[in-house]
C-alpha cells in the first residue's frame, strides 16, 4: 500500500472507535475498551509505518509525502484538502502515536477495569468505592470501577481522531477542524465528572477561554484565504514568492504587513490552545478532569497542537524579517513565551495540589516552545515539543498513579483527605517503586537534568539559541524559569515520594496495576533517550559521536537551511547550574518535613500569597469580562430588551388584533349577517301566523271561497282570452 | 217540441237551488241533498242536449246512467261518514265539525 493511502487511514480508527462505542457497545466495558485500545493500535502501527518510510526518505522537506482531493468547489478552481508528511508532521505523529497508545492503555488501569460495582456510584461522579469482604468476614472499601467507563474511551476515541487529522492535514482548514474537534473533547473530557459543580465551570471556563483564541485564529485563516486563495501548506509557506508578497502587502492595520498580521492572528489562536499568557486560566481548571485526560489533553498533545501550529506557519511568522531580525509576531512571541515561562514557573512553587504543579509547569513549559519560536530557534522549539510531550505525559500519568495508590489508602483507612495534596504525601517512595522511579526520570527531564535525560538536550539548545543570537533577555528569563522549574519538581518528588508518609492514606498506598505501570516504564524510556537524537555536534566529549539528525531531518522542513548555532560554553554552563542547584536547592528546603506546612510560605510572606491565589488573574477576568457578560444577558437582554421590548411589542400588536376583531364582532357580524337571518325567519313566522286564520275546518266556508274563486277566473279567463278577438 | 232552452234554464235554476242547499244549510245531510240536486240538475241538461242534439247515439243516456249510479254511491258513502262522525262528536252541524282547521 502506498504510503500516502496508509496516511489517509491513520485518523480513522479512532473515529469508528468512538461511533461504535458510542451506538452499539456502551453497556460493555470490556468490548469498549478493546475496541478503542485496537483501534489506538492500528493508528499507532499505521504511524510507525509511515514514520520509518518518511525518514528514510531523501530531503524529505522537499517532496514530502502529499495526497488531496477536490472538495468544495469555489467558483473556477476548487479548494482541496488533503494529507501531507513533511518532516515536522513525521516527528510529530511519531509521538502523538506513541503517547495516545500509552493514555488509551493507562486508563484501563486509571478507571479501575476489573474492580467490583461501587456500593452508591453515580453516572457522572468519581467512583465512591465498593465494600468486599474477606474470607474471614474483614469488610473493607476497594476503589469501584468508573460507571461511565465506555463513554470515557469513547471520548478519548474521538479526541485522538481530531488530533491525527491535525497532524496530518496539509492545509489549515482540517487543522482547524481537528483543531475544534479536540477543543470538543476537552470540553467533555474535562466535565466528565459532571456531577460535581467544579468540574461544570471548568469545562466551560477551557471551552470559552480558547474560544476567544480560536475565534482570533479563524479570522487570521480568514485573512489569508482572501490575500492568497489558498490554505495549503505547500502553496503559501514553502513558495517564496507567496511569502514575499504576503511580506510586501500592508494590511492597514497597526502598520504590520499581511504576513505579520496574519501570524499575529494565528498566533493568538495558539495563545489560547496553549495556555499562554493572558488565556492561561483554563489550563489549571482543566485538572478536574481524570488524569489520563490532563496528561493526553492538556500536556502532550492538544496543548502541543497550538505550539505544532506555530511552528507550522512559522516562514509565515517570520516572512519579511531582515537578516538576524525578528518580526513582530516573532518579538511578540518571544515575549509572551518567556514572560509566561516565568510567570507560571513562579505559580507552580506554591500550588500544593501534585496536578496543579504539572499544570503550571505545562504552561511553563509551552512558554519555552513559543519563546524558542519567537527567537527563529525552529528546531529547538520542536526538539522541546516533542521531549516535553513524552515527559510531560509521564508526570502525568505518574501524578495519577500516586492519586490511584493515594486514593486507595484513603479508602482503606477511611481518612477524609484530599489525595491530591502533596502535603498528605510522603515516602511514597517504599510503597510505590516503579512510579518513583519513572516520576523521578520524568522530573529530571523537565528539570534538564544533564546527559541522560530528554530535557537536557532540548532545553540547552533553546538557551544555547537565545544566548548565541543576543537575545539575552529571553535567555536570563528562560534561566531563571529553569532554575524555578528545577526547584518546584525536586519539591513536588520530594514531598511525594521522599521522607515519610505524612498521612495514614499514604502509609497504606499501593502500587498500581501493570495498564498503569507499563505506560509509565515506556514513556520513560523515551523520555531518556528522545533526547540522544539532537545532541549538538560540537558538545564537548560526546558532540561528534552521534550525528545531530534531528536538526538535520526537521530543518528540511523549511525552504532555507537553518544554520547551527555556533557552541559557546556559556549557556551549558547556565544549563547546568540552574538544573542542578534548582534540583539541589529544592530537595533540601523539603527534605525531612513531616507537618503540613510549607516553609517557603512564611519565607515569601506575602509574595507567596500572591502566588498561591495565581496573581488573582481569575478574580480579575470575573470582574472584568465575566459578571459584565452575565449582567448583559439576565438584565439587559433578557428582562429589558426581551421582555420589556419584544414582548412589549408582540402584546400591542395582540391587543390591536383583538379590538378588531371585537369591532368585526359588534358591528358587522350580529347586525348584518345575524340580522338578515333573522329577518328572513320572522319573515315567514309572521307570515304564516297571517295566513293560517283562513284554514277555518269549515267545509261550507271553503266551498262558498272556491265558489267566489271560480267566478272571478272565469270573469278573467274571458276578458282575456275570449274578449280580446 | 218545447223549445231547448226551457230544459236548460230548469236544470240552471236546480243547479242554483241545489248550490244554495250546500252553501248554506247547517244540517249535513241536507247539505247531501243539495249535492243531490245538483247531480240531478246536470242529469237533465245532459238528456236534454242528448235528445235534442244527438238523439241517435247512446252516450247521452250512458252519461246520465253512469252519473246516477255514481250519486248513489256518493250519497252511500257521505251518509256513512256523517254517521261515522255523529258517533263521534254527536252533532251533525256541518259548521261545527271543524277539526282540519289551523
Amino acid at each position: 500500500m502506498t504510503t500516502e493511502t496508509i496516511i489517509w487511514f491513520i485518523p480513522l480508527p479512532p473515529l469508528l472507535a468512538f461511533f461504535i462505542i458510542v451506538l452499539l457497545t456502551n453497556r460493555y466495558k470490556a468490548l469498549s475498551h478493546t475496541i478503542a485500545i485496537g483501534a489506538a493500535f492500528l493508528s499507532w502501527l499505521a504511524s510507525m509505518v509511515v514514520f520509518v518510510r518518511a525518514i528514510q526518505v531523501e530531503h524529505l522537506g522537499e517532496h514530502p509525502f502529499i495526497s488531496s482531493i477536490n472538495w468544495l468547489p469555489t467558483g473556477e478552481k476548487w479548494f482541496s484538502i488533503g494529507i501531507q508528511i513533511d518532516p515536522l508532521s513525521a516527528a510529530t505523529l511519531f509521538f502523538v502515536a506513541w503517547t495516545i497508545l500509552m493514555i488509551f492503555l493507562y486508563s484501563v488501569g486509571y478507571h479501575n477495569f476489573g474492580q467490583p460495582v461501587g456500593d452508591h456510584d453515580v453516572k457522572g461522579l468519581p467512583p465512591f468505592g465498593a465494600t468486599v469482604e474477606n474470607p474471614d468476614g474483614h469488610k473493607h472499601l476497594v476503589p469501584s470501577i468508573e460507571p461511565m467507563y465506555s463513554r470515557f474511551f469513547a471520548f478519548i476515541g474521538l479526541f485522538a481522531f481530531g488530533m491525527y487529522l491535525l497532524v496530518i492535514s496539509d492545509n489549515l482548514l482540517t487543522l482547524f477542524v481537528g483543531w475544534e474537534i479536540m477543543g470538543l473533547c476537552s470540553y467533555l473530557l474535562i466535565g466528565f465528572w459532571y456531577g460535581k459543580p467544579s468540574a461544570r465551570a471548568a469545562m466551560i471556563k477551557a471551552f470559552i477561554t480558547t474560544r476567544v483564541g480560536d475565534v482570533i485564529m479563524f479570522l487570521g485563516i480568514a485573512y489569508l484565504y482572501s490575500a492568497t486563495g489558498t490554505l495549503n501548506y505547500r502553496q503559501i509557506l514553502y513558495n517564496k514568492e507567496a511569502l514575499h508578497q504576503l511580506a510586501n502587502t500592508e494590511s492597514g492595520f497597526l502598520g504590520l504587513s499581511a504576513a505579520s498580521l496574519i501570524g499575529l492572528l494565528l498566533f493568538i489562536g495558539a495563545i489560547g490552545k496553549s495556555a499562554q499568557w493572558p488565556l492561561h486560566v483554563w489550563l489549571p481548571d482543566a485538572m478536574e478532569g481524570p488524569t489520563p485526560v490532563s496528561a493526553m489533553i492538556h500536556a502532550a498533545t492538544m496543548v502541543s497542537a497550538g505550539v505544532y501550529m506555530a511552528i507550522r506557519v512559522f516562514p509565515l511568522l517570520s516572512a519579511g524579517a531582515e537578516n538576524g531580525g525578528l518580526t513582530s509576531p516573532m518579538m511578540t512571541m518571544a515575549f509572551i513565551g518567556s514572560f509566561t515561562a516565568l510567570f507560571a514557573a513562579t505559580i507552580a512553587l506554591a500550588q500544593n495540589d501534585i496536578k496543579r504543579v504539572l499544570a503550571y509547569s505545562t504552561i511553563s513549559q509551552l512558554g519555552y516552545m513559543i519563546a524558542a519560536l519567537g527567537i527563529g530557534a525552529y528546531v529547538a522549539a520542536t526538539f522541546h515539543l516533542i521531549t516535553h510531550a513524552f515527559f510531560k505525559a509521564l508526570l502525568f500519568l505518574g501524578s495519577g498513579s500516586v492519586i490511584h495508590g493515594m486514593e486507595q489508602g484513603v479508602l482503606h483507612t477511611g481518612e477524609h483527605v484530599n489525595p491530591q495534596d502533596m502535603f498528605n504525601m510522603g515516602g511514597l517512595r517504599k510503597k510505590m517503586p516503579v512510579t518513583f522511579w519513572t516520576f523521578l526520570i520524568g522530573g529530571f527531564a523537565l528539570s534538564g537534568f544533564p546527559l541522560v535525560t530528554a530535557g537536557f538536550w532540548s532545553k540547552d539548545e533553546i538557551l544555547a539559541d537565545a544566548f548565541g543570537n543576543n537575545h539575552l533577555a529571553v535567555f536570563f528569563t528562560l534561566a531563571l524559569a529553569a532554575m524555578l522549574t528545577a526547584f518546584y519538581t525536586m519539591r513536588q518528588i520530594t514531598l511525594t515520594f521522599l521522607g515519610k508518609p505524612r498521612t495514614r492514606a499514604a502509609q497504606h498506598a499501593q502500587e498500581t496495576p501493570w495498564t498503569m505501570t507499563v505506560p509509565l516504564v515506556v514513556l520513560a524510556v523515551f523520555a531518556v533517550v528522545a533526547g540522544w537524537s539532537g545532541i549538538p555536534e560540537h558538545f564537548p566529549l560526546i558532540g561528534g559521536l552521534v550525528p545531530n539528525w534531528f536538526h538535520e531531518f526537521v530543518s528540511g522542513t523549511l525552504l532555507e537551511e537553518i544554520g547551527v548555532v555556533p557552541f559557546s560554553i556559556m549557556p551549558l554552563l547556565t544549563s547546568l547550574f540552574v538544573a542542578l542547584g534548582g534540583l539541589l536547592i529544592g530537595w533540601l528546603v523539603y527534605r525531612g518535613i513531616e507537618t503540613k506546612t510549607d516553609p517557603v510560605e512564611a519565607a515569601l510572606g506575602p509574595v507567596h500569597k500572591i502566588l498561591k491565589n495565581k496573581y488573582y488573574f481569575d478574580e480579575l477576568y470575573d470582574w472584568l469580562f465575566v459578571r459584565p457578560a452575565f449582567w448583559i444577558s439576565e438584565t439587559f437582554t433578557y428582562l429589558w430588551v426581551d421582555r420589556v421590548v419584544i414582548d412589549g411589542f408582540l402584546h400591542f400588536i395582540a391587543g390591536i388584533a383583538f379590538s378588531l376583531g371585537g369591532l368585526f364582532r359588534n358591528y358587522i357580524d350580529k347586525p348584518v349577517v345575524n340580522g338578515f337571518g333573522d329577518l328572513v325567519g320572522n319573515t315567514a313566522k309572521r307570515l304564516g301566523q297571517l295566513l293560517r286564520p283562513i284554514q277555518t275546518g269549515r267545509v261550507q266556508q271553503y266551498m262558498i271561497s272556491a265558489l267566489v274563486f271560480v267566478a272571478a277566473v272565469s270573469v278573467l279567463f274571458y276578458y282575456l282570452f275570449i274578449a280580446v278577438q | 217540441m218545447i223549445p231547448l232552452a226551457w230544459f236548460l234554464i230548469f236544470s240552471a235554476a236546480l243547479f242554483s237551488i241545489g248550490l244554495f242547499g250546500v252553501l248554506a244549510r247547517k244540517n249535513a245531510v241536507a247539505i247531501l241533498m243539495g249535492v243531490e240536486l245538483m247531480l240531478n240538475s246536470v242529469n237533465v241538461n245532459l238528456v236534454a242536449f242528448w235528445r235534442y242534439l244527438n238523439p241517435e247515439w247512446i252516450a247521452g243516456q250512458a252519461f246520465a246512467v253512469i252519473v246516477f249510479a255514481v250519486a248513489a254511491a256518493e250519497v252511500a258513502v257521505g251518509l256513512a261518514l256523517i254517521i261515522s262522525v255523529y258517533r263521534r262528536r254527536n252533532t251533525i252541524v256541518a259548521d261545527d265539525i271543524d277539526m282540519l282547521k289551523f
